[in-house]
């Protein structure tokens, strides 16, 4: 054993700090890294065990590829890397640095003459008056030169470029420090932690308070990056790290309290600022100071640096008015809400939860489509690069919520609180989705002439209300058939027909309308009966209006164009209830904001580490690839002279070097 | 004799009055801007400003024909400001800013220029024909001017749309593909005079050319080109330096990669008497690999340090942080195999063309294909 080991150890030694492992180590940390890339890093687990199945899941879990730059591997590989890269140095540093020093100027006229780049001249001068020229030349080409008497005359050893050799130390040193920088700042302490069961990651959704001591981190935590939301006028003295499925609970040794949180906008609309007035108070309550922070201009606090990372709903409280939307009548009811919090709507059909996502003040919405410019001969050259953003609008605030039905299954809704204009007519627009992506589909209720919801919401009752069914049926019928000749017999017809289109309408809209005359009516027929049934539903859809006007005692409807576009529009719209997946529409009529930003506060001690090793890097490879080392000897003997010159990379420039100290020898040996 | 020794003078004495009266123009329009707009400017910015001016100064005495490039740029763009009337509409109305100097005609004129110069060099390189070259370098030339002229116009005209609105046009893909070209297209100018030799523009302008395709496609088809504002992200001082770092190392590696399609090319016999000596293609490749590694290595450093000013974390591991060290690492092996190995020939030559791909997927398709937060220009 004892005979091997020495050699084992030497063997190590040499592998590690030989050029192949340095070039295999980066290539398998360049490959390494790609994975992390490629697949997305630390989503929710669920997402990954929908994207793989359970079983690669349990494998890619097991290889740590949901956070590969924090996986055990990786960590190896950079180990490595630092270890290959220290044995370098330490196998390298004595050779360098006496080379550095060296003049090298022990080498005899035999190695000299043996030398790739040699010349040789003849002069008359003596061997002292000539080196001293050369000296002076070599020394004004940058070399230092070191004179030295030698039997029958001098030798002349001079080196240029030495820092190339020190950049190798710099630049090296500097990989060494970046990596160690960069573990201090990263998790390796909270993963021994882990490791040896002193920590936990914390995965339930509980209150920050309810965290137990095992999943939290002490303010005394040397490094952590972690983040938190913090309404306007709240504080918060704790910030959550993401560590795989769950998080960890950093308390802070003093609290954040957001004041205001601003978003400026450029009048294009898009976001220009994002601003948070914070105070930071110690744990005491004692204000320590105000400061406002925006992107790009963290504060500094504690050694702890605060970011605006993003921000979101602080718990804006709304006030809506529910519409039953499949009732008969037509008075809404009012809710209040809270963004991030839930109502509960009860109703024949059933109990349903009201789940306030999000409430947005701004939606910058595309309202041109994509108008074609006007060519001009620039134009088609890429045209002005003056941005024609007149079809971005800001259509004002909107709010989303989920509605939630007693067996669990939700629609996702959007709805804009102001109206919006669509083809010269003004509509109240509501999104309606299954899943999160997908695009919202719209219902477009339209307004009336004074702007306001209510009489397509009474038309809407009329047309659903089956007490007034044959009144509105024998009123169209009587309106339609011409005065002088009213057949009883054929008005009792056209009332009954008209009647059944109401009714089949009411049942599902237009679809159930459309199948009826699928099944009931032959081929050749359908799109005509399709035509008269369209103009006959109209017609009644007028008629009810009407009485639903008197009934509520209103004027009679105005028989105008805006009327008659009121009325279709609200078939339309009636007609996509059906498909709307809700039995309410919710129209909001005020709402107080609160905003909420997101802050991300990080401690990284190795930080400066890193910036001294980047600084060292940067000079190291410019050291190393822009300063040559090249060494000169000249041997002068009476009469005779023997330049030769070496470098450890023999380039075109080097070359031509070489060819000019020949020329220059020529010229002085004359 | 002095001369025929090549016996560097003291640097001041090396220079003439042109290096003198260049430096005079560069500190005066500096100084000039400093005092007019300082102001609006943060100290990290007037600090940027005023060390421009001792960087651009030498930077002209050791490349001798930036010196006509900045003063013409300069000229230029004074002029289409002139031009302007402080009025945006004047680009559809001045004849000289509607067909020439208007930041977008100034750009199409640049890459058609691009186009030509490229189809210039192959028939030069084909027919031998020096003359046909020299029309190539005279052309790839003016592309450059009109490329710095129409991001000069850019800058003001984006402050013309709004005071809030302006920046240096360096924030979206368009305006850095635009940046790409003339960055690659200048370093290869350099290394043209250097090496008197023209025929490797052939290759280089290849890559040019690709990117003017890009520039077009990204125009026409997706109007690109509009100046937007700024997201708060990206209103920063850094991206001053970390921009234009990142792109002297992206345009070096293009060229890199070009010039080892030539070495292979040569290599096998094929345009080999056309083209320069494999030595002299493989001591280029090697020289633009070592300045891009160098201000690759720099502008990730200032990324990282922006980085941990806007994001909150000097390194989060985000797709384009990665893809940088990942393009890193590989040049940083490719040196390596170069320095220590001293190894030479097709095997670094096909890495150099590989590499592209490389350095392709972390300028291009990280902003296609993957989500993250450096997501300021998507396709």
């Amino acid at each position: 054993m004892n005979s091997t080991s020495p050699s084992f150890g030497k063997s190590v030694f040499e592998l590690l700090s030989s050029m192949r492992f340095a070039i295999s180590l980066l290539s398998i940390l360049a490959v390494a890294s790609i994975i992390g890339t490629v697949l997305k890093q630390a989503e929710p687990y669920n997402n990954y065990i929908i994207q793989f199945g359970p079983f690669w899941f349990e494998a890619y879990e097991k290889l740590g590829l949901y956070d590969v730059y924090h996986a055990a591997w990786f960590l190896v590989i950079l180990t490595f890397l630092v270890v290959s890269t220290t044995v370098c140095i330490y196998r390298n540093a004595p050779n360098f640095a006496r080379e550095m020093k060296s003049f090298r100027e022990h080498v005899s006229e035999q190695s000299l003459n043996a030398f790739k780049h040699k010349h040789e001249a003849v002069t008359t001068q003596t061997p002292e008056a000539l080196a001293a020229s050369v000296q002076h030349y070599l020394e004004g080409q940058g070399y230092k030169v070191k004179n030295l008497p030698r039997e029958e005359g001098v030798l002349l050893a001079a080196k240029a470029g030495s820092w190339n050799r020190l950049g190798y130390f710099l630049a090296h040193s500097a990989i060494v420090m970046i990596c160690i920088g960069g573990l201090i700042d990263g998790n390796l302490v909270f993963k021994v932690q882990q490791l040896l069961g002193y920590k936990k990651i914390e995965t339930r959704d509980i209150p920050q308070s309810q965290v137990p001591a095992i999943s939290r981190l002490s303010p005394s935590n040397p490094s952590f990056r972690g983040s938190v939301q913090i309404p306007e006028g709240s504080s918060a003295d704790v910030v959550f790290l993401n560590v795989a499925d769950g998080y960890l609970v950093q308390d802070l040794p003093f609290t954040v309290a957001l004041k205001q949180f601003r978003i400026e906008h450029y009048t294009t609309g898009q976001p220009k600022n994002f601003e948070s007035d914070l105070e930071i108070f110690d744990r005491s309550g004692k204000k320590i100071r105000d400061a406002t922070i925006a992107v790009n201009h963290p504060l500094i606090q504690d050694g702890i640096a605060i970011y605006q990372a993003s921000f979101a709903d602080g718990g804006t409280r709304l006030s809506l008015r529910g519409w039953n939307l499949f009732a008969p009548t037509d008075s809404p009811f009012p809710i209040e809400g809270t963004v991030h919090q839930n109502a509960t709507l009860t109703s024949e059909a059933g109990d349903y939860t009201l789940e306030f996502t999000d409430f947005r003040p701004f939606n910058i919405e595309n309202m041109g489509g994509d108008a074609a410019e006007t060519g001009s001969t620039m134009s088609v050259l890429g045209g002005s690069p003056i941005s024609d953003k007149k079809h971005l609008r800001n259509v004002g605030p909107s709010f989303q919520y989920k509605l939630r039905d007693s067996r669990g299954q939700a629609h996702e809704f959007s709805n804009y609180m102001l109206p919006l204009e669509l083809d010269g007519r003004w509509y109240m627009m509501s999104g309606v989705r299954d899943a999160p992506n997908e695009a919202f589909r719209y219902m477009r209720m339209p307004l009336d002439a004074d702007g306001n919801l209510e009489t397509f919401m009474r038309l809407r009752g009329a047309l659903l209300n089956p007490a007034w069914r044959h009144e509105i049926a024998a009123n169209f019928a009587h309106q339609a058939l011409p005065k002088n000749a009213s057949d009883p017999q054929i008005e009792g017809k056209l009332t009954n027909s008209a009647a059944q289109v109401l009714a089949l309408f009411a049942k599902g809209g237009f679809q159930t309308l459309g199948q009826f005359i699928e099944t009931n009516v032959p081929a050749a027929e359908r799109e005509k009966a399709a035509g008269t049934y369209l103009r006959i539903l109209e017609l009644t859809a007028y008629e009810a209006l009407r009485i639903a006007n008197r009934q509520a005692h209103l004027p009679e409807p105005k028989p105008d164009d805006a009327t008659g576009w009121l009325v279709r529009d609200t078939l339309n719209s009636v007609s996509d209830m059906f498909v709307y997946g809700a039995p309410i529409y919710l129209q909001l009529m005020h709402y107080d904001e609160v905003k909420a930003s997101g802050l991300q506060l990080t401690r990284s001690p190795g930080k400066n580490v890193v910036y001294l090793g980047s600084f060292l890097l940067t000079l190291g490879v410019f050291f190393m690839l822009f300063v040559r080392e090249r060494r000169v000897w000249l041997r002068i003997k009476p009469g005779h002279a023997l330049l030769a010159m070496s470098s450890a990379k023999h380039t075109i420039d080097f070359e031509k070097e070489f060819t000019q100290h020949a020329q220059a020898l020529d010229t002085l040996a004359k | 004799m002095e001369l025929a020794l090549h016996q560097p003078a003291p640097l001041l004495k090396r220079l003439s009055w042109f290096d003198w009266l260049f430096a005079v123009i560069i500190a005066s329009s500096g100084l000039f801007a400093l005092s007019r707009f300082g102001e609006f400017m943060d100290p990290y910015e007037k600090g940027i400003l005023l060390a421009a001016i001792p960087a651009l100064a030498v930077f002209g005495w050791f490349w001798k024909s930036f010196r006509p490039l900045f003063i013409i740029v300069g000229a230029v763009s004074l002029f289409a400001i002139s031009q302007y009337h402080d009025n945006l509409a004047r680009m559809d109305e001045a004849f000289f800013l509607k067909y020439l100097i208007s930041s977008q005609a100034a750009i199409m004129w640049m890459c058609a220029l691009f186009v030509l110069a490229t189809l210039t060099y192959w028939v030069g390189l084909l027919a031998r024909s020096a003359f046909t070259m020299k029309t190539a370098t005279a052309m790839t030339w003016s592309a450059v001017a009109l490329g710095f002229i129409g991001l000069m116009v850019r800058w003001y005209e984006s402050y013309l749309i709004g005071t809030d609105v302006g920046h240096i046009p360096v924030s979206n893909l368009y305006e850095v593909f635009v940046l790409f070209c003339l960055i690659t297209a200048m370093l290869y100018l350099y290394y043209e005079a250097r090496y008197q030799t023209r025929q490797m523009g052939a290759f280089v302008l290849l890559v040019i050319s690709a990117a003017v395709g890009f520039i077009l496609w990204y125009a026409l088809d997706r109007g690109a080109h509009e100046i937007q504002p700024l997201v708060p992200a990206l209103k920063s001082w850094w991206m001053k330096l970390h921009v234009p770092a990142n792109f002297i190392g992206y345009g070096s590696f293009s060229i890199s990669a070009m010039l080892g399609a030539a070495y292979l090319l040569a290599q096998r016999g094929i345009l080999a008497s056309r083209l320069p000596k494999l030595e002299v293609i493989d001591d280029v490749m090697y020289k633009s690999i070592a300045i891009g590694f160098a201000f690759f290595t720099i502008a990730t450093i200032l990324g990282a340090m922006w980085a941990a000013e806007a994001w909150g974390g000097y390194w989060s591991w985000d797709p384009k942080e990665t893809w940088a060290l990942i393009v890193w690492l590989n040049y940083a092996a490719w040196l390596h195999i170069r320095l220590v190995k001293g190894l030479r020939g097709p095997m670094l030559a096909w890495w150099a063309l590989g590499g592209l791909l490389v350095t392709t997927f972390a300028f291009l398709g990280v902003n296609m294909f993957l989500s993250g937060l450096h997501s300021y220009g998507t396709l």
